[in-house]
C-alpha cells in the first residue's frame, strides 16, 4: 500500500506502539528493527536538520508532512555529524531528490547510516493517537521475515523509557573543540555540550564569539579554565531530572555571576538550578510554527521547538531563588508552557525553544544579541 | 490591546463585476470582513456593483450600496453615510485604485475618512514598480537577501526600445503599472512583439508606465502569504509553489501548497525576505502576498512583486490552510493583534502562529479558450483563466488527479489509453505553456520521454516530473495486472486515480470498477483541515477525502441536507450559482437541518468553513459525491441531496445519484429530463398549448439541412445539454450549417443538435419562478435590452420589464405555471421567452436556479434561492409566505408601479485576449455566452439605472463629445431617433458614408469619416480606427453586418476595447444609452442603499 519504487518492491514493515496499536507499511531506509520513543514533528521543511539534531536521540520521529526527502541530502545542512533519530516514519518518501545542493537521496542516507524507517502508513492517524494517548515507546520492524504481533509488542514493552533517561553524555562531544569567531573576535564563550546543534555555535561565531565546546561531563573548573565572557548550556536529549551534573556546574556559574544563556535542555537545567521542577509533556512540542510571546515586550515570535519536557515555574509572579529574583520571560501561546526564564538580579537567561533555528524561522535570533549585550554589560 | 474605540462606522469597497483576474474570491474575502466588522459592533457601509455576491445581501452590511465603484459614486456614498474609516484592501485592485483616487482627489480628507488596513504610502510602495524596487534594495541592505530582476521603467516607446539594450537584449518582460491580474503584460522575443505589448501596456496603465525586465523564464516560482499586526507580529500563513515555472501568470499556473521543493534554509530566506518586505513597505495591519522566483541552478532569489491587500492567492491560502486571512485582516484593521484572535479551527490556540499542513493542496486553472477561438491560447504573464478548482489529498498525486477531475472539462484528466503520439512532437508541444500542457507532458511520458527530456522542454521541477512518472507507472501496473486486487486498487486510489480512469485502463465501466472496489472494501476516509497537522484537536468539520486508514467524520443526530455546489467558475456557470448554494445552506440551517456543502472552488463563499455545518472540499463527480453520501449516511440521517442550485454540474448528476439510491430532493431527475430533452419538452409545451419556435433535432448534416429548409434560414443551432449557449450559433446559410455540423464535436445520437427558427427582432424575456406543485411564485420578469439571438447571459436586462404591460405579464405567468406544472418542478425554474409580433414563444426552460436568481432576488428584495431550498425539502409557498420568507401578498410579477428599476449589464473579457498576431478579438455579442460577470444599476427610473449599470460595467457613459455611428442596413431605420437625441444632447456625430447618408437625409448633421479599409486620406485624413486610437471618439455605435463583411467593424470594436471607449453593438443598447445620457444630463444622480430600496418596496407592497 505505498509508493511504488522503480523496479524494487520495498520490504514490508510494521510499526508497533506500546499500547498495542499497529500500523503496516513498507520499509524505508535501512531494513531491520529499532525501538525508541514515538514523537511527531510538524515541520514542513528541514528534515535534514531534524534527523541530525542530537535531541532526537532514542526517539522515533513521525513526520506529519507527507512528502519527505524531496530536496535530498546535502552536505551543508546537517546539525551534527550523524543522524540521531532512532527511527523514521514518513508517508510518501521522495523517489528522486531535486535541489541544486542535493548530493544524494534521503533513502540512501538513511540506509548508509543504518536508520530503520517505515513509509506508507497513515501518519495522521498515528499523530492523532500520540496526541490523545501521549508519547510512548514504539518499535519498527522491517524485512521479509517478521515476528508475530505479540512478539513484537513484547519487545517494544521491554525497550527503555524516556522518563529517567540520562542521554547527554551519549551524544555530546568527548573532547573540547573550538569554533572560531567569524571576523573580529570579541568574546569567549564556554558552551557545555549536552547534545548541541551545529547552528548554535555558528550563530554565536557570527557575532564575534569564539566558542569552546566542552563535553557534557565538563566540570565547573574546566568551564572557568576557558576564561569565558559567557557560559552556554545547550539543547540535548533525555530527562532533565537526571541531569544533576550539569545542574551543579550551572549553579557554580550562577554563583560566580558569569553571563549565562541556555537553550532547550539548558533551559530545563536553569529551571532546576533555580529550584523549579521539570515535568514530561503529554506529547511535547516539535515543529517550527510555535507562537511564543516575549513577556517583556509582548511581541510574538514564531519559533522552532523540540522538547518533550518543560519547566514548572509560576507564570504569574516573580519567584525568589537562591540567585535572586527570577521570572518566566517567554511563554507558548498555544498551551502556556514555560518557554523562557530570566534572572532579574544576575546576567542569566534561557529559552526552551530554538533561536538558532535550524530548521525553523529566524524570529528569535535576537536572543543571541541579548546574550552579547549581557556579556558587554558585564565587561563595562 | 483591544479594538480601537474611535471608529464607529467603516466603508468597505467590493471588487465589482467578476472579470478575469478578479473573481469570486473577493466576495469570499469581503463577506468575511463585513461579518467580522459587524460582529464587532461597527456600522458597515458597503459598495459593490455586483449583485451576484453574498456580500451584497442586505443582512451582511448595515447599508449596502449596489452602485458603480467609481470615485464619483463612492464620494456620494461617503457624503451620505459619513463613515469614520475606509477599508480598501478587501476588494482587489478595484477597491485599492478607487481608494487611491479618493485620497488623491482630497475626498477622504474632506469628509474625515481614515484609510485603515493599508496606508497610501504602503499601497504605492507595493504597487509602483520603481518604489518597490527601492523596497527590495533596502531589504537586501538589511538582511543580505533578495533582489529585483534587472529592469528599466519606461514612459514611452523610445524608453522601451532603449531599455532592451540596457538589459542586454531579448527576451524581455513587459509589465504595465497599476493594472490588475497582470493585464497587458507579456514576454517580448523581438522588436515587433515588444512594440505591440509595450504599446498596449502603456495604454492600459493609468500612469502610462511599463516596466521592462530581464527574463527569468523557467525559474521556480513561489508565493508567500503574510499577515502583520500593529505590534509588528508577522506570520507566514502559507507557501505556494507553482508547478509551471516562471513565465505563466500564477493565476494560470497549477499551484501547490505547501512548497514542495525547498530546503528549510531556502524557505527561511524567502520567509525573511517576505517579513522584511512587509515591514519596509509599511503594511501596518493586514495581509499581503509576495511572489518570488528562484533560480533552480544556484538558488538566486528574485522578489517579483507584492500585493498589499487580500488577493486570489490569499483566498486560496485560506482554503488551503484553514486560516481565514480576510477575516483576520479585518480584525487587525480595527485594532486587534494576532495573539488576541483565536484560531477558529482549534478554538484553543491563537492566530499568531503559522499553519502547518499534513496534506497537499493543488489548484488547477480553468480556461475558456473554446469561447474565443481567435484568441492565442499560449499562457503568459497576463492571466487568462476564468476559474479554478482546488483539491486536497494526502499526497501530491492524489491532490493533482482530484484537481484535474474537478475541472470538469473534457480531457482535463490524464488518459492512459490509445496511442500517445509522437514523442518529439509531444515534447515540442509541451514547450509552449497552454491549457492542458500537463496532459501533453503525460502523453510524452507515455511515448517514452525521459525525465530529463521533460525537464528540458518544460523546466518543470524534476520532483514534479517524477510524480508524473509515478502516476504513469501506476497506470502501467493497472493495465498489466491480471486482476484488480485490494493492494493494487488501494495503491491506485492513493495516487488519485478515479474509478472512471481505472475503468478506462481496464476496459471496464466506471460503475463496475466501483462495485469491485466496494466489494474489496477500498473506500476513502475523510481527514480534517485543521491548521496544525493534528497537533491540536479540530473543532471545525472541514474535510477532504483520502485513501488512508482512519476517518474523522463524527456522527450526528440532526438530519443532514447535502448541497452540491457548482465547481470551478467558468463562463456560463459562475458565482451566481454559488450564491444560491450558500443561500440554501443558510435557509436550511435556519430550518433545523445540518447542512453539508460539497464543492471544489476555492474562490467561493460556499467553501468557507463558516458557511455550512460541514464542508467537503471535493470534486463534484459522481464517484466523489457517492462516497460523501456514503460517509454521511454512516454519520447520521440524510434528509436529501440538493442538486438544483449549483447549475449544470450537480444537475447533470441528478439521475445517476437517484439510480444509486441517493435521495435527490426538489425537482426530480425525470422532471429535469422533461425540461432538457427537446422531445419531452415539446410534449409539455404541446399539452399546455404553448408555441415554441419551429424546430427539430438532428444527428447528421442531412437531417439538420432538412429541418432548416423547412423552417427557413436563419436558424439557431446548438448541441443539447449545454450551459451558457456553448456551441450555439445563428446560421444564415447551408454552407455554414454544414461546417457547423462538421466542426461540432459534441453531437452524437444521444446528444443531437437542435435546430430552431431564429426569431429576428423579438423581445427576449427571462422569468425566474418558484413552484411547489400547487402554487406559482413569479420571482421576476426581466426584459432584455438586446434582441433575441444574443445569449441571455450577455444581454442587459431590466426588471421590472420596461415595455411589457399587465396583459403580457399575465400571459407570462400563465405560461410559466403551465410549464412548471407540466415539467414537475419543485423549486426554481427559469424560462426564456421571446415576444415576436404578438406571439409569446417559449425558447427554453431550466428546472434549476438560474444565473439571474441573485439579481432577481436583489431587485425584488425576496430571497428566491432560500425559498427554493425550503420547497425542495417540502415546504409550500403558502407556508413560506406565512413564515415571512416570501412576501405575504403578490410576487415579482406584481411589483408596485413605483418599485425601483434594476438593470443588469454583462461584463465581457475582450481586453484579456489577443490572437496569435497580437490583435484583439472581436467583441460582437452572439448566442454563445462569453461574459464573465455582471453588474446591477438600480434607481427609480430606467435611464438612470441603465446609466449606473454602464458606469459599473465599463465606466461612465459620456454626456457629451463625439459619437461615431456605423450600423448594418437593417438597423438604419431605427438608429435615426436615438441619433437625433445624441445631437440634442450636444454630441457631434461621425459616421461612415452609408450611415451618414441616412442620417443626413433625415436632417441630422453628421461628419463622414474614412473607413479603416479606405486607409488614410490623401491629405492625411485619419480613418475611424485612427481617430479612436488617438482618443478623439467618446462613444461608438457599431452593429455587425450579418456574418460576412465584418472586417471594418472588427477593427473599430477592437480599437474601442483597447482605448476603453464605450461601444454599443445593438441599436437597442443605443436607445437605452440615450435614456441614460438623458438622465445624467438632467440633474444629480443619487445613491440609495438596498435596505432603503427594500423598505420602500415593502411599504408599497402592503
Amino acid at each position: 500500500m505505498t509508493t511504488s519504487t522503480k523496479g524494487t518492491a520495498k520490504a514490508p514493515a510494521v510499526l508497533v506502539l506500546e499500547d498495542g496499536r499497529v500500523f503496516r507499511g513498507r520499509a524505508y531506509g535501512a531494513v531491520g528493527v529499532t525501538f525508541g520513543e514515538a514523537v511527531f514533528s510538524t515541520g514542513m521543511t528541514g528534515y535534514q536538520e531534524t534527523l541530525t539534531d542530537p535531541s532526537y536521540h532514542r526517539q522515533v520521529v513521525v513526520m506529519t508532512a507527507p512528502h519527505v526527502g524531496n530536496t535530498g541530502v546535502n552536505d551543508e545542512d546537517p546539525e551534527s555529524k550523524r543522524i540521531w533519530v532512532a527511527g523514521y516514519v514518513v508517508r510518501d518518501p521522495a523517489r528522486v531528490p531535486s535541489n541544486w545542493r542535493a548530493r544524494r537521496s534521503l533513502d540512501e542516507e538513511l540506509r548508509t547510516q543504518g536508520v530503520v524507517g517505515i513509509s506508507g502508513i497513515d501518519t495522521r492517524a498515528l499523530t492523532r493517537h500520540l496526541r490523545e494517548r501521549g508519547a510512548m515507546r514504539v518499535g519498527i520492524f522491517s524485512g521479509s521475515a517478521l515476528p508475530d504481533e505479540d512478539t513484537m509488542l513484547a519487545e517494544v514493552r521491554q525497550a527503555p523509557e524516556m522518563k529517567g533517561a540520562d542521554l547527554s553524555a551519549e551524544v555530546a562531544t568527548k573532547k573540547t573543540y573550538v569554533v572560531p569567531a567569524i571576523g573580529e573576535k570579541k568574546f569567549t564563550v564556554a558552551a557545555v555540550d549536552l547534545g548541541i546543534k551545529g547552528m548554535t555555535p555558528h550563530r554565536m561565531a557570527e557575532r564575534g564569539i569564539e566558542v569552546h565546546v566542552l563535553p557534557a561531563t565538563a566540570t565547573a573548573e574546566e568551564v572557568f579554565a576557558v576564561n569565558p565572557d559567557g557560559v552556554f548550556f545547550s539543547n540535548g536529549p533525555g530527562d532533565p531530572a537526571t541531569a544533576d551534573h550539569p545542574v551543579s556546574v550551572m549553579q557554580a556559574v550562577l554563583e560566580r555571576g558569569t553571563p549565562l544563556f541556555g537553550i532547550c535542555f539548558g533551559n530545563q537545567i536553569l529551571g532546576r538550578a533555580l529550584g523549579f521542577g521539570t515535568y514530561k509533556l503529554k506529547y511535547g512540542h516539535r515543529g517550527i510554527n510555535q507562537p511564543v510571546q516575549d513577556r517583556t515586550t509582548g511581541k510574538v515570535e514564531v519559533t522552532a521547538h523540540n522538547h518533550g519536557f518543560a519547566v514548572d515555574a509560576p507564570l504569574d509572579k516573580v519567584s525568589d531563588t537562591p540567585y535572586g529574583r527570577a521570572e518566566v520571560s517567554h511563554v507558548c501561546l498555544n498551551d502556556n508552557v514555560v518557554e523562557g526564564l530570566q534572572l532579574l538580579d544576575k546576567p542569566a537567561f534561557s529559552v526552551q525553544y530554538h533561536p538558532e533555528a535550524a530548521a525553523g524561522p529566524h524570529d528569535a535570533a535576537y536572543l543571541f544579541d541579548r546574550f552579547v549585550s549581557l556579556m558587554e554589560g558585564q565587561r563595562a | 490591546m483591544p479594538k480601537r474605540t474611535d471608529i464607529q462606522s467603516v466603508l468597505v469597497i467590493g471588487s465589482g463585476p467578476i472579470v478575469i483576474g478578479q473573481a469570486a474570491e473577493f466576495d469570499y474575502s469581503g463577506t468575511q470582513a463585513c461579518r467580522v466588522l459587524k460582529a464587532e459592533g461597527l456600522r458597515v457601509v458597503l459598495v459593490n456593483s455586483n449583485p451576484a455576491t453574498i456580500m451584497t445581501d442586505p443582512e451582511i452590511a448595515d447599508a449596502t450600496y449596489v452602485e458603480p465603484i467609481t470615485p464619483e459614486f463612492v464620494e456620494k456614498i461617503i457624503a451620505k453615510e459619513r463613515p469614520d474609516a475606509l477599508l480598501p484592501t478587501l476588494g482587489g485592485q478595484t477597491a485599492l485604485n478607487t481608494a487611491i483616487s479618493l485620497h488623491e482627489a482630497g475626498t477622504l480628507e474632506k469628509y474625515g475618512v481614515e484609510l485603515i488596513g493599508a496606508n497610501v504610502e504602503a499601497i504605492n510602495k507595493g504597487e509602483d514598480r520603481d518604489l518597490f524596487k527601492e523596497v527590495v534594495e533596502a531589504v537586501r541592505a538589511k538582511i543580505g537577501h533578495g533582489e529585483s530582476a534587472r529592469s528599466v521603467i519606461c514612459h514611452s516607446m523610445d524608453d522601451v526600445l532603449n531599455g532592451v539594450e540596457t538589459l542586454g537584449g531579448y527576451p524581455v518582460v513587459v509589465r504595465p503599472s497599476f493594472t490588475m491580474g497582470g493585464a497587458g503584460s507579456g514576454f517580448a522575443h523581438d522588436e515587433e512583439e515588444l512594440r505591440r505589448i509595450a504599446g498596449t501596456g502603456l495604454t492600459l496603465s493609468p500612469t502610462t508606465e511599463v516596466l521592462l525586465e530581464e527574463s527569468i523564464l523557467g525559474w521556480k516560482e513561489y508565493e508567500l502569504e503574510l499577515m502583520r499586526d500593529k505590534h509588528d507580529n508577522v506570520v507566514v500563513v502559507c507557501s505556494i509553489e507553482n508547478f509551471d515555472p516562471m513565465g505563466v501568470h500564477t493565476g494560470d499556473s497549477i499551484t501547490v501548497a505547501p512548497a514542495m521543493t525547498l530546503t528549510d534554509r531556502e524557505y527561511q530566506i524567502l520567509r525573511d525576505i517576505g517579513i522584511a518586505v512587509i515591514r519596509e513597505v509599511g503594511v501596518d495591519t493586514g495581509g499581503c502576498n509576495i511572489q518570488f522566483a528562484v533560480n533552480p541552478d544556484d538558488g538566486r532569489v528574485i522578489v517579483i512583486e507584492m500585493n498589499p491587500r487580500v488577493s486570489r492567492s490569499s483566498a486560496l491560502a485560506s482554503k488551503a490552510t484553514g486560516f481565514p486571512i480576510a477575516k483576520i485582516a479585518a480584525k487587525l484593521a480595527v485594532g486587534y493583534t494576532l495573539d488576541e484572535i483565536p484560531n477558529d479551527i482549534t478554538e484553543q490556540t491563537p492566530a499568531s502562529f503559522e499553519p502547518t499542513l499534513d496534506y497537499v493542496v493543488v489548484k488547477a486553472p480553468r480556461f475558456a479558450f473554446e469561447k474565443f477561438p481567435q484568441a492565442d491560447s499560449t499562457l503568459t504573464t497576463t492571466m487568462k483563466s476564468v476559474g479554478e478548482a482546488m483539491a486536497i489529498g494526502r499526497n501530491f498525486t492524489e491532490a493533482l488527479q482530484k484537481a484535474l477531475r474537478s475541472l470538469e472539462k473534457k480531457g482535463s484528466q490524464f488518459t492512459f489509453v490509445g496511442e500517445p503520439g509522437d514523442k518529439a512532437e509531444l515534447l515540442r508541444e509541451a514547450v509552449r505553456p497552454t491549457d492542458g500542457r500537463i496532459n501533453s507532458v503525460m502523453q510524452a511520458i507515455r511515448a517514452g520521454a525521459t525525465p530529463e527530456e521533460v525537464f528540458e522542454a518544460t523546466k518543470i521541477d524534476p520532483w514534479f516530473v517524477d510524480q508524473l512518472f509515478l502516476i504513469k507507472e501506476i497506470a502501467d501496473e493497472l493495465a498489466a495486472a491480471e486482476r484488480l486486487d485490494v493492494e493494487l486498487l488501494a495503491e491506485a486510489k492513493r495516487h488519485g486515480f478515479s474509478d472512471q480512469q481505472i475503468g478506462e485502463i481496464r476496459g471496464l465501466r466506471e460503475d463496475v470498477v466501483r462495485e469491485v472496489r466496494h466489494a474489496l472494501g477500498v473506500r476513502p476516509v475523510y481527514k480534517t483541515v485543521d491548521t496544525c497537522a493534528a497537533e491540536f484537536a479540530a473543532r471545525t468539520p472541514y474535510f477532504y477525502s483520502s485513501y488512508d486508514e482512519e476517518t474523522e467524520v463524527a456522527s450526528r443526530e440532526k438530519p443532514a441536507v447535502i448541497i452540491l455546489g457548482s465547481g470551478p467558475n467558468r463562463i456560463g456557470q459562475g458565482i451566481e450559482f454559488d450564491y444560491s448554494c450558500v443561500h440554501a445552506s443558510f435557509a436550511l440551517s435556519d430550518a433545523g437541518y445540518e447542512t453539508v456543502m460539497v464543492n471544489c472552488n476555492p474562490e467561493t463563499v460556499s467553501t468557507d468553513y463558516d458557511t455550512s455545518d460541514r464542508l467537503y472540499f471535493e470534486p463534484l463527480t459522481l464517484e466523489d459525491v457517492l462516497e460523501i453520501v456514503h460517509a454521511e449516511s454512516l454519520a447520521g440521517p440524510i434528509a436529501g441531496v440538493v442538486v438544483q442550485l449549483g447549475g449544470q454540474t450537480p444537475l447533470g448528476l441528478s439521475q445517476a445519484l437517484k439510480d444509486n439510491g441517493v435521495p435527490v430532493v426538489g425537482t426530480s431527475p425525470e422532471a429535469i429530463h422533461a425540461a432538457e430533452d427537446r422531445g419531452a419538452f415539446g410534449q409539455v409545451l404541446a399539452e399546455a398549448g404553448l408555441p415554441a419556435p419551429k424546430h427539430g433535432t438532428a444527428t447528421t448534416f442531412a437531417g439538420a439541412k432538412a429541418i432548416a429548409d423547412e423552417i427557413g434560414y436563419p436558424v439557431l443551432v446548438r448541441p443539447s445539454y449545454v450551459l451558457g449557449g456553448r456551441g450555439m450559433e445563428i446560421v444564415y446559410d447551408e454552407v455554414r450549417l454544414e461546417a457547423y455540423i462538421a466542426e461540432s464535436t459534441e453531437i452524437s445520437p444521444s446528444r443531437p443538435v437542435l435546430v430552431d427558427r431564429f426569431l429576428d427582432d423579438a423581445i427576449e424575456i427571462d422569468v425566474d419562478a418558484l413552484y411547489d406543485g400547487e402554487e406559482l411564485y413569479l420571482g421576476g420578469v426581466m426584459e432584455h435590452i438586446e434582441e433575441a439571438g444574443i445569449h441571455s447571459g450577455d444581454s442587459a436586462c431590466a426588471l421590472p420589464p420596461i415595455t411589457l404591460g399587465g396583459f403580457d405579464i399575465k400571459r407570462l405567468r400563465a405560461s410559466t405555471e403551465a410549464i412548471a406544472k407540466g415539467v414537475g418542478v419543485r423549486g426554481l425554474i427559469n424560462i426564456q421567452f421571446a415576444m415576436a409580433g404578438d406571439i409569446l414563444y417559449v425558447l427554453e426552460a431550466n428546472p434549476r436556479a438560474s444565473r439571474t436568481v441573485p439579481f432577481t432576488s436583489k431587485a425584488t428584495a425576496v430571497p428566491l434561492a432560500k425559498a427554493a431550498a425550503r420547497i425542495s425539502l417540502g415546504a409550500t409557498i403558502a407556508e413560506l409566505r406565512a413564515e415571512g420568507l416570501l412576501p405575504a401578498n403578490g410576487d415579482g410579477g406584481t411589483l408596485p408601479l413605483d418599485a425601483p428599476i434594476s438593470v443588469k449589464e454583462a461584463v465581457m473579457p475582450w481586453s484579456r485576449f489577443r490572437d496569435i498576431h497580437g490583435r484583439g478579438v472581436d467583441t460582437v455579442l452572439g448566442p454563445e455566452m462569453r461574459s464573465t460577470g455582471e453588474v446591477m444599476g438600480i434607481d427609480s427610473v430606467f435611464g438612470t439605472a441603465y446609466a449606473k449599470s454602464q458606469a459599473g460595467a465599463y465606466g461612465p457613459l459620456p454626456t457629451k463629445g463625439r459619437a461615431f455611428i456605423s450600423v448594418a442596413n437593417r438597423d438604419k431605420r431605427s438608429v435615426i431617433f436615438p441619433a437625433r437625441e445624441l445631437v440634442a444632447h450636444g454630441f457631434e456625430l461621425l459616421a461612415t458614408a452609408g450611415t451618414a447618408e441616412v442620417l443626413k437625409r433625415n436632417g441630422i448633421n453628421t461628419t463622414v469619416v474614412r473607413k479603416h479599409s479606405d486607409g488614410e486620406g490623401p491629405n492625411g485624413e485619419r480613418t475611424i480606427v485612427q481617430l479612436i486610437h488617438d482618443g478623439e471618439v467618446d462613444l461608438i455605435v457599431n452593429t455587425p453586418y450579418g456574418t460576412g463583411g465584418r472586417l471594418d467593424g472588427y477593427d473599430i470594436r477592437t480599437a474601442a476595447v483597447a482605448r476603453s471607449v464605450p461601444c454599443l453593438t445593438t441599436v437597442q443598447a443605443l436607445a437605452a444609452a440615450v435614456q441614460g445620457i438623458d438622465a445624467l444630463n438632467h440633474g444629480d444622480v443619487g445613491v440609495r442603499s438596498l435596505q432603503e430600496h427594500a423598505e420602500h418596496l415593502t411599504a408599497a407592497r402592503d
